[in-house]
């Protein structure tokens, strides 16, 4: 019997030590910018108490359909060039609290990485909650026979902020999870009124944590306003404003990833 | 009197927030010291349990659990006014243990924090009816990174944008406190990184005037909680 990976290319994690430092911003991004260069993308959301990838592509009312082969993916549009998965499409209500301890959580991650009917993709982008927990042992545990391409840490550039993804990056190296690179998000601010540039978070850990551990610094992403609107409604942000800030470093890192997989198949 | 617990497990921020960073916990007869700042401020975190900043806590929930009852049992806090338990984002092992090991002292409530955008809110709503299944009372609720005036135009930017009402409406809609909002304020993180007391640093910052503020609402509706207490005994 075919395995339901079988079809998946390529398999990334997006991990953090840290939490809210957007690492599904990244993996819906990443998502988007990949679609662009004509590839067909998954994102398979292991957040089971916090899931933000339905809503922030505004799919988060759809409901999960079963086939022979197991779960249907959601798919965004009638392009159906990205699919999702995530708890956030199993709950009755979208308030309802997902009260689970590990061992629960760990049966249902090993479902979603069986279970779900991905079909035939480029790319399979596996979103992460903040921590070194349950949810990403099993996960990787789960994709090891799958040989995942790496991991994507991302971090905010201040101290605190990159003291816990040193501790992610011994995840990555005690697990056998090869590390992408490091993304670091939230990397200064540039007022639209003036244009003054405030490092609101600090500036430069990522690249110097990069530089520390000998992993490829994949780029600096500004705090950009537009950004945090699409996410909130669910558009394309990669689409719809080729213009804004953000939107060379995020494209650069999908490019970045691309250029990777061609050397690995080579 | 003060104690700070901080049982995020996986990524322990308190000890290098408050300046203790390389700080090891000591053993007594009572149990383990806390780490004290001042005389009147102890803090304890599995950071002062790992010699590295490199190390990795990778654990499943039962030993995380399992660390969480030691932190609660065998720490000798002492007499203590005030405990402070900093949590990691979610509502699992963590959560579940620290309500469920401390039922019996009687925890008086739960400050939670968001973000404005509707991507947090929507989780926070979850941490919401966690508190309400659990039985535990919210305080209120702090919208943190609420806005950032320009330090050369002082024109206000909604870096993460209120596009649902942000907390205000939350709070409405789910009949729970607001506590306040606090501005973004980059001096916040530097303090933070720096182990200092932002307090102290910016005592003129709009964000301080927030905390302040916040931390007296919840001082009050403790001091309320004890006198309700004490009326019932």
């Amino acid at each position: 019997e075919r395995s339901n990976l079988a079809g998946v290319r390529h398999i990334l994690l997006v991990l953090s030590g840290k939490g809210g430092v957007g690492k599904s911003t990244i993996s819906t991004q990443l998502a988007l910018s990949l679609r662009h260069s004509g590839k067909k993308v998954g994102i398979l959301d292991v957040d089971l108490c916090g899931p933000s990838i339905p809503s922030m592509f505004r799919v988060q009312d759809n409901d999960v359909h079963q086939c022979d082969s197991g779960w249907v993916p959601v798919f965004v549009d009638q392009d159906k060039s990205i699919s999702l998965m995530s708890i956030g499409f199993l709950l009755e209500k979208p308030d309802d609290a997902v009260v689970w301890r590990g061992p629960k959580k760990n049966a249902l991650i090993k479902q979603f990485v069986a279970d779900v009917a991905w079909g035939d993709l480029d790319f399979l982008i596996v979103d992460t909650p903040p921590g070194t927990s349950d949810e990403h042992i099993s996960t990787v545990e789960a994709l090891r026979p799958y040989k995942p391409l790496g991991a994507i840490l991302v971090t905010t550039p201040q101290a605190v902020s990159v003291g816990d993804v040193r501790r992610e990056l011994t995840f990555c190296k005690k697990t056998g999870l090869r590390v992408l690179g490091i993304v670091e998000n939230m990397s200064g601010f540039v007022c639209p009124h003036c244009s003054e540039c405030t490092n609101i978070f600090s500036k430069g850990g990522g690249e110097e944590l990069a530089k520390h551990a000998g992993v490829p610094f994949l780029g600096s992403i500004p705090l950009d306003p537009q950004l945090s609107q699409s996410l909130e409604e669910g558009r394309d942000f990669i689409q719809e404003f080729p213009k804004s800030s953000a939107f060379p470093a995020l494209t650069h890192i999908a490019q970045q990833v691309l250029d990777g997989t061609l050397q690995r198949s080579s | 009197q003060v104690a700070l617990l901080d049982i995020d497990i996986c990524g322990p921020s308190i000890p290098k927030m408050m300046g203790l960073e390389g700080e090891q916990v000591h053993q007594s007869g009572s149990g383990w010291s806390p780490v004290y700042i001042e005389e009147n401020l102890g803090v304890m975190s599995v950071g002062f349990l790992l010699s590295s900043p490199d190390d990795a806590v990778i654990w499943r929930g039962p030993k995380k659990n399992g660390l969480i009852k030691q932190f609660l049992r065998d720490v000798d806090w002492g007499e203590i006014d005030y405990l402070i338990v900093d949590t990691p984002p979610g509502t699992s092992d963590e959560h579940l243990s620290v309500v469920q090991y401390l039922s019996a002292a009687h925890i008086d409530g739960a400050v939670i924090i968001t973000t404005p955008q509707e991507v947090s809110l929507q989780d926070v709503r979850k941490e919401i009816n966690f508190c309400h299944k659990v039985k535990l009372p919210i305080i209120g609720v702090v919208e943190n990174m609420s806005g950032f005036i320009c330090p050369k135009c002082k024109n206000e930017s909604q870096i993460f944008p209120p596009t649902t009402g942000g907390a205000e409406k939350m709070c409405q809609n789910l009949n729970v406190s607001l506590l306040g909002k606090v501005p973004l304020d980059p001096q916040i993180g530097k303090s933070c990184d720096k182990g200092q007391s932002f307090l102290s640093e910016a005592p003129e910052s709009p964000a301080t005037t927030s905390y302040r503020n916040i931390i007296q609402r919840i001082q009050e509706y403790c001091d309320q909680h004890r006198f309700q207490e004490e009326k019932i005994i």
